[in-house]
């Protein structure tokens, strides 16, 4: 496995926990995303992910680079599932580990957060009758954005 | 040539994974400009470009063998 990684099976959470442990940390919080059946009263069958995989894969690491710097002696590890995912399959996993558990929790969020802001991966949501690609995206439209 | 990819919506709006063109020494605008004339559709919602796997601005200049992405909304997580 890899530190930042996009991968095309069932996610198993605890090689990431494991990949953040080290002997200075005190806490270790593990998010999982899962997918939801209901969303706004819409039933979802399934999802339908897609990446720009090397670069989705160069945005985890700079999240995490990111949190390490903002967050001293904390450690990353994130993977995202694509491809097809059933109802409660593991999308996401992030992993954090920190001397102290503020900081794995705080820095836990701010991880997703940014997933959903600059990872270049999509979610396709198909009902019992359609389907739709999902935009969440919270930056600014290119014209108006510094994204460098 | 350069090369431009296409995910999700765009995907399908455009028919086409990726394709080749002619286009160097002009900036992201002015190919999304054209892409806009090429494809009907394209120009709903917001796109932005990666180019070599690395967000850029309107006004970067694209050059011989890169790689452009259009980037739709995402929606990981």
């Amino acid at each position: 496995m890899k530190l930042f990684e996009i991968v095309e099976t069932v996610i198993d959470p605890e090689p990431y926990r494991k990949a953040v442990l080290h002997a200075s940390a005190g806490a270790v919080t593990v998010f999982t995303g899962h997918v939801r059946e209901w969303t706004k009263g819409i039933r979802t069958i399934y999802l339908a992910y897609e990446a720009y995989i090397p670069m989705a894969e160069k945005k985890l690491a700079q999240i995490g680079k990111e949190i390490e710097e903002q967050w001293p002696n904390t450690k990353v590890a994130i993977a995202h599932r694509i491809g097809k995912l059933e109802i409660s399959d593991i999308a996401v996993v992030i992993a954090v580990s920190s001397p102290h558990r503020k900081v794995a929790y705080e820095a836990n969020e701010y991880a997703i957060e940014r997933i959903k802001e600059i990872v270049p991966i999509w979610k396709k949501e198909i009902w019992e009758n359609g389907q739709e690609w999902i935009g969440e995206q919270k930056q600014k439209p290119i014209v108006e954005g510094e994204l460098k | 040539m350069i090369t431009v990819l296409y995910f999700a919506g765009l995907k399908e709006k455009t028919g086409l994974d990726k394709e080749q063109l002619i286009f160097s020494g002009k900036t992201v605008k002015q190919l999304l400009e054209e892409l806009q004339r090429k494809y009907e559709g394209l120009s709903d919602g917001i796109i932005q470009v990666a180019i070599n796997e690395e967000y850029a601005l309107p006004e970067d200049i694209i050059e011989e063998k890169d790689i452009i992405a259009l980037i739709p909304p995402v929606s990981g997580g």
